[in-house]
C-alpha cells in the first residue's frame, strides 16, 4: 500500500479508525500524501473518502459522537495530539466544500472573512488579499467591479471559485476539496480543474471525486477507498492503467460503484 | 362534490377565518379609538391623576408602563439571546437539554398572578428590593423569557449548517462563527421574539399588582426603588373599584387607548427594525 512517492510528504495517516458513534467508517487508513501534488480520492458512495478528508483539517470534530483512533500528521506532527491548536490547524489547511457555501455578505466581505477573523483588521491589507485570493482563484476580472455586491448573486460556477478563493485568503500550504466540482456544469467544471492544475505549484491538494475521469485528467496521485479501507494507493498513471488490486480495477472498469 | 370545489370551500373557509380575527381586532381597536379619543387631551397625557383618578392625567401611569417595559426587555432579551445561543450552538444534546427546553416552554404556560407570586417572594421579600420598578421588571422579565427564548432558538436553528461549517474551516472559533456568521442572520427572528414580548409585559397585570404597582401616586419615579403607577393596572382600578365607575368610562378608555398606542409603538419601532436588519443581512 505504498507508493513511490516524491521527496517530501506533506501528510502521512497511521493506523487511522474512524468512528461515529458505535459505526466504524474507516478501518486501519495508512497512507502518505506527498507534497504539492494533486491526490485523489476515489471510490464508491459511502466508502469514507469524505470522511477521511475531514479527519486532515478535523472537521469531524464538530460531529457529536465521532471518534478517531491512530495518527494523522502533518509535516511530521500529530494533529490530534493532546495540545494541537485547531485554529492553526485550519489556517494551514483549507477545505472546499462539496456544496458550494458562499456566505450571504459581499464578495469582497467573503474573501475577507479568513483575514479577518485571523486578525487583519486594516481595509488596504484586507482589499490587497482579496485582490491576489480572487486573481488566484481566476475569478478577479468577473468580479473586480462588483466587490461589493451579494456573493448570492453569482453564478454556481463562481459561486465555487469565490470559495476557493475564501480558501487561499488564508494562506493555507493544504487545500482540502470534497467533489469541488460536482454540483457544476461541463464548462464550470473544466474550469475549476484548470484552477487546480495552476495551484498544485504551490499547494498540496487532495481532492475527493466520484468522477473517474475527472481523477485521471487533474490527479498525480490516486487513493482508492472501499468500505472504510483503503484498497490501494499509488500514481494515477499506475493505478488507472496497472491496477494492482482487483478491486480496485473492477471499480475503475465500471464493474460496480 | 367535485375535488375542485372541495378545495375552493376549503380555501373560503380558511380565508373566512382569517377575515374573522381581522375583523375582531379592528372592531376592538375601533371601539377603544371611539371611546377613548373623546378623553384624550394634553392634560390628559402630561397631567396628574386628581380625586382619586377621576380627573387629571395619567402621565405617573405612561412613564410607569414605559419604565417597567424597557426594564423587562433590558433584563430578559440578553438573557435570553443567550440562553437561546447556548441552547442551540454550546449544548450537548442529550436528556440534560431536552428536559431544560421542557421546563422552558411549560414556564411559558405560568400563570401570570404565579408570575406575580413569585415575583413578591423573591424580588420584594426574600431580595429585599420592595414594591419597585426593579421588581416589577424583573419578574415582568421572567414571564416573558420563554418567548424570546423559543422564538431565538428557532431563529438560529434556521440558519443552515454550511454557513457554520465554511466559516470553521477557515479557522474561526466557534463564536467567531457564531458572531460573525450566525448571530446576524437570526436577529429578525431574535427581534419578532421581543415584539412578543413587549406587548405581554406592557400589558400584564398581575405581576405589577403584587410587584409596583401602586394605584395613586401622582409623582414621577425618581430611581428604580420607586413604586410606579402603571398603564394596565389604573385602567382595571378605574373599571372596577373606583366608587363611581360610569363618571370615569372615558377615562378607561382613555388609558386603554393610551396603552394601545404605546404597544402598537414599541411593536411598530421594533418591526422597523426588523426589517432595517433583514434587508442588511439578506440571506
Amino acid at each position: 500500500m505504498t507508493a513511490n512517492s516524491p521527496s517530501e510528504v506533506k501528510i502521512e495517516v497511521e493506523g487511522l479508525n474512524f468512528f461515529y458513534g458505535p459505526v466504524q467508517a474507516l478501518f486501519d487508513v495508512a497512507m502518505r500524501i506527498p507534497a504539492r501534488q494533486v491526490t485523489a480520492l476515489i471510490g464508491p458512495s459511502g466508502c469514507g473518502k469524505s470522511t477521511f478528508l475531514r479527519t486532515v483539517n478535523r472537521m469531524n470534530d464538530i460531529i457529536p459522537g465521532a471518534r478517531i483512533e491512530g495518527k494523522v500528521l502533518i509535516d511530521g506532527r500529530d494533529i490530534y495530539a493532546n495540545g494541537t491548536d485547531v485554529v492553526t490547524l485550519r489556517k494551514k489547511v483549507g477545505m472546499v466544500f462539496q456544496k458550494s457555501n458562499p456566505f450571504p455578505k459581499s464578495v469582497f466581505e467573503n474573501v475577507a472573512y479568513g483575514p479577518r477573523i485571523h486578525g487583519a483588521a486594516a481595509r488596504p491589507a484586507l482589499a490587497e488579499i482579496v485582490e491576489r485570493s480572487l486573481r488566484r482563484a481566476g475569478l478577479w476580472d468577473e468580479v473586480k467591479d462588483r466587490l461589493d455586491a451579494s456573493a448570492l448573486d453569482l453564478s454556481g460556477g463562481q459561486q465555487q471559485r469565490l470559495c476557493i478563493a475564501r480558501a487561499l485568503a488564508i494562506g493555507p500550504e493544504i487545500l482540502l476539496m470534497d467533489e469541488p466540482a460536482s454540483a457544476l456544469d461541463p464548462r464550470s467544471t473544466a474550469r475549476i480543474e484548470d484552477l487546480i492544475g495552476e495551484l498544485r505549484r504551490d499547494y498540496t491538494i487532495v481532492i475527493v471525486t466520484h468522477n473517474m475521469q475527472q481523477a485521471a485528467r487533474v490527479s498525480d496521485f490516486t487513493a482508492f477507498f472501499y468500505e472504510g479501507q483503503l484498497i490501494e494507493f499509488g500514481r494515477t498513471k499506475q493505478i488507472f492503467t496497472m491496477p494492482r488490486e482487483k478491486q480496485t480495477e473492477d471499480y475503475i472498469t465500471g464493474r460496480f460503484g | 362534490m367535485s375535488k375542485a370545489r372541495t378545495e375552493r370551500a376549503f380555501f373560503w373557509l380558511m380565508r373566512g377565518a382569517t377575515y374573522f380575527i381581522v375583523l375582531a381586532i379592528a372592531y376592538i381597536i375601533l371601539d377603544i379609538v371611539r371611546h377613548g379619543l373623546p378623553a384624550i387631551s394634553w392634560r390628559f397625557l402630561t397631567g396628574f391623576p386628581q380625586k382619586s383618578g377621576a380627573e387629571g392625567g395619567i402621565l405617573p401611569a405612561i412613564v410607569g408602563t414605559s419604565c417597567l417595559v424597557i426594564g423587562a426587555i433590558v433584563a430578559a432579551l440578553p438573557v435570553g439571546m443567550a440562553s437561546a445561543i447556548y441552547l442551540s450552538e454550546y449544548a450537548r444534546q442529550g436528556a440534560f437539554v431536552r428536559t431544560l427546553r421542557l421546563a422552558i416552554v411549560t414556564l411559558a404556560g405560568v400563570p401570570s398572578i404565579v408570575f406575580g407570586l413569585f415575583g413578591l417572594g423573591l424580588f420584594v421579600l426574600f431580595l429585599g428590593f420592595g414594591a419597585s420598578i426593579l421588581s416589577g421588571s424583573l419578574t415582568l422579565a421572567c414571564m416573558i423569557l420563554p418567548t424570546i427564548i423559543v422564538s431565538s432558538e428557532e431563529a438560529l436553528r434556521a440558519v443552515p449548517q454550511s454557513l457554520r461549517e465554511g466559516s470553521l474551516a477557515l479557522g474561526a472559533t466557534k463564536w467567531q462563527t457564531i458572531y460573525e456568521n450566525v448571530l446576524p442572520y437570526s436577529l429578525p427572528g431574535m427581534l419578532t421574539g421581543s415584539i412578543l414580548g413587549v406587548g405581554r409585559a406592557a400589558g400584564e397585570t398581575a405581576p405589577i399588582l403584587l410587584t409596583v404597582a401602586a394605584f395613586f401616586l401622582p409623582k414621577l419615579p425618581r430611581s428604580v426603588f420607586d413604586q410606579v403607577m402603571a398603564l394596565p393596572y389604573h385602567l382595571y382600578i378605574l373599571a372596577t373599584q373606583h366608587p363611581d365607575v360610569e363618571k370615569v368610562r372615558p377615562m378607561q378608555y382613555g388609558t386603554a387607548l393610551v396603552l394601545l398606542v404605546l404597544v402598537l409603538g414599541v411593536s411598530l419601532g421594533a418591526i422597523v427594525l426588523r426589517s432595517h436588519f433583514r434587508r442588511k443581512y439578506r440571506w
